[in-house]
């Protein structure tokens, strides 16, 4: 008769806690990673759009004129930026990311007809060439920072924080801090760099507001200035945005993405994507200036049914950062040399991990050449490869958007309403504050 | 004699200042122009990229000269937070005292303060040189990254935490060093740059009695027993 024995794991100390906990004993050392969070939380997903039927009148799915022409910065800027679509490349760096897929970024947002937007580290030549919109970062670290690229941008984008990091500031490893990054940064190469989490320059929101005055005088007024944050206290953020003078507001949320941060600040600061967007616009509503002021919504932005739950709650565009560097190959078994897939398993292996569950991008190693410095790596992204593949994918999410708002009966995708929208959860319906399916129960109001 | 263009605040918006300091300047002669009634105005005389003389004519408020770059601005009285920020070029001068942050990332140029300026003066600097010849406050040079900072008073708690490869000189006492941070010898070279600056700051001063400050570069690489304190 075998011996029976009784296996309970522990809720509280399960097998993911324990190995956090036997390594943090190991090493002493906490865990620095990139991309986003990879915890469950409430996604638009948990949304479905009540399409037309007999209450509501469709359009005819692939003829009938869909709108997506977006218009960002019409509060003071003399030149607003106007795109084809509301789905924009958010800002990620040189430094984190390679030259090569900067210059893929800029091509392929400029072939359908987005923007892109630099990072910290400052506007690479071959981005501003090939980017025909690109929105310039101005981040507590101001690496590379300079009134000649400032004048070169078509937009500002001010940015206090980020949702994978709120507060958190950043980091980019040694690995990664080759001599053209260090160079750009003013830093010697090699050196483990930390961006500030605070502004040099300025504290509090009244001091944003003068802050903001001089980006706009240096630039002639000429270019709006987009204000982002990571989603934590939304409401009062906005307002404050808003009220500093921001013609855009960016909220990112905590599904955002990052090259490199602490594990802990990825999965424990800053609200869901889903929760932090009803809060924006409620703050620009009560502020009455919903629809002056545009706000952008980022953070784990997947599809075009994601863009389109994001414009029916009152976004007027998206901001998408780990979905591009995944449509140009992260996580993928291979890479492209000449025309051929070539197997990369053995390098994620390397890093201790695998294809689909790497999140290795503060290593500098990543196998499929995206996330890195090295030369023998950044060759398996080459920018004409990379624009292909990110041009049909946002190709592909401007379709799909549109198909959606068509079947809702919308003409422009800017016309989607929450009204078209319903929740399967009781998280999300009382996140995005739309009511559950087959009730009329919005918890919370 | 240098033809001289009057711009006075109480008739001129900052916005109808900074456009014709940007596009109107006149080209060709020497020209300085003098900013009148300024008030503790913001943004005077910022983003500019023109070999011209500016003075401004009174107290003026953040922001003064940011971005500078060529143009040599005078200011004749105190200023608000971050003058000459993200200075590129040029001198920015300053009669009286600044507020914090002053000469907050600067990649180049020279910024003077005749009198004492605050907290945070130099933070994130990339490369220009401060010349500050009365005290500086706290966190003075915080993350500084290149180029110079001269202190020829005191300076506050803190002097030059997380500091990269600027280095400080410091003529009076320092109330702290912040993390990672470190008191060196005065070299030769040392006391040749002290003094090189000191002339272009136009401050007659024995070089030789300056502390010098700079990195231990303890921080340049994370490990464990850092104690994450800084």
């Amino acid at each position: 008769m075998s011996e029976q024995i009784h296996r309970e794991e522990s809720f509280t100390f399960d097998r993911h806690v324990l190995d956090y906990i036997q390594q943090a004993a190991e090493h002493g050392l906490y865990d620095i990673r990139g991309l986003g969070a990879k915890r469950k939380l409430p996604t638009f997903d948990d949304l479905v759009f009540l399409t037309a039927s007999a209450s509501r009148y469709p359009l005819e799915g692939y003829r009938e004129k869909c709108v997506s022409k977006t218009v960002l910065g019409t509060r003071f800027a003399k030149k607003p930026i106007e795109l084809e679509t509301p789905v924009t490349i958010a800002g990620m760096s040189f430094g984190a990311l390679s030259a090569n897929v900067k210059e893929a970024l800029g091509r392929a947002a400029t072939e359908i007809g987005t923007s892109t937007t630099t990072g910290d580290g400052g506007m690479t030549p071959e981005e501003r060439q090939s980017s025909k919109t690109l929105v310039y970062q101005c981040l507590p670290s101001r690496y590379g920072f300079n009134p000649d690229d400032l004048r070169k941008a078509n937009a500002i984008e001010l940015v206090i924080g980020q949702g994978a990091k709120p507060g958190g500031g950043g980091m980019l490893l040694g690995q990664k801090v080759s001599e053209r990054v260090a160079g750009m940064r003013t830093l010697p190469a090699g050196i483990d760099q930390r961006s500030a989490c605070r502004h040099p320059d300025w504290t509090g929101p009244d001091d944003l507001t003068i802050k903001i005055n001089e980006l706009r005088e240096i630039t002639d007024w000429q270019v709006p200035i987009y204000v982002k944050m990571g989603a934590t206290r939304v409401r009062e953020d906005v307002k404050l945005a808003v009220k500093a003078g921001a013609d855009v507001v960016v909220i990112d949320g905590m599904q955002g993405g990052t090259a490199a941060t602490q594990q802990c600040f990825i999965e424990h600061a800053g609200i869901p994507t889903l929760a932090a967007l009803p809060l924006a616009v409620q703050a620009l509503e009560e502020m009455d200036v919903f629809g002056t002021v545009q706000l952008i919504i980022s953070g784990g932005i997947r599809s075009g049914a994601d863009v389109a739950k994001a414009l029916a709650l009152g976004a007027d565009a998206v901001a998408i950062g780990q979905a591009v560097l995944m449509a140009l190959g992260c996580n993928s078994s291979t890479y492209s040399h000449d025309g051929e897939r070539i197997d990369a398993t053995d390098d994620y292996h390397k890093l201790g991990t695998a294809p689909g569950y790497c999140h290795h991008c503060h290593t500098g190693r990543c196998p499929v050449g995206i996330t890195t410095q090295a030369p023998e790596l950044e060759t398996r992204m080459t920018p004409e490869w990379g624009a292909k593949r990110l041009k049909n994918y946002l190709q592909v999410l401007t379709m799909e958007l549109t198909t959606l708002a068509r079947a809702c009966g919308k003409s422009n995708v800017h016309h989607l309403e929450r009204e078209d929208l319903v929740a399967l959860t009781i998280e999300a319906a009382a996140m995005a504050k739309v009511p559950l399916a087959g009730t009329n129960w919005i918890p919370g109001l | 004699m240098d033809r001289v263009i009057p711009l006075d605040l109480t008739r001129l918006t900052v916005r109808e200042l900074n456009h014709f300091l940007h596009h109107q300047l006149p080209t060709g002669d020497a020209v300085r122009v003098e900013i009148l009634n300024p008030n503790g105005m913001h943004n005077l005389a910022v983003g500019l990229d023109a070999p011209a003389e500016i003075d401004i004519l009174g107290h003026a408020g953040y922001f003064i000269a940011g971005m500078n770059k060529r143009a040599n601005v005078t200011v004749h009285g105190n200023v608000g937070w971050s003058v000459a920020e993200n200075i590129m070029s040029g001198t920015v001068r300053v009669k009286g005292c600044a507020s914090e942050c002053a000469g907050a990332s600067g990649h180049g140029g020279l910024l003077v303060i005749e009198e004492d300026a605050s907290s945070r003066c130099g933070i994130s600097l990339k490369g220009g040189d401060i010349v500050v010849v009365g005290s500086v406050g706290h966190m003075s040079a915080f993350m500084a990254q290149a180029g110079t900072l001269v202190v020829c008073g005191d300076a506050g708690g803190s002097l030059g935490d997380s500091l990269y490869e600027a280095t400080i000189y410091v003529g009076g006492a320092i109330h702290s060093l912040g993390a990672d941070a470190q008191e060196e010898p005065m070299t030769a070279a040392d006391v040749a740059r002290v003094s090189e600056l000191l002339t272009k700051a136009g401050i007659t001063r024995d070089a030789k009695s300056f502390k010098r400050v700079a990195s231990k570069r303890s921080l340049y690489h994370w490990h464990a027993d850092a104690g994450q304190e800084y």
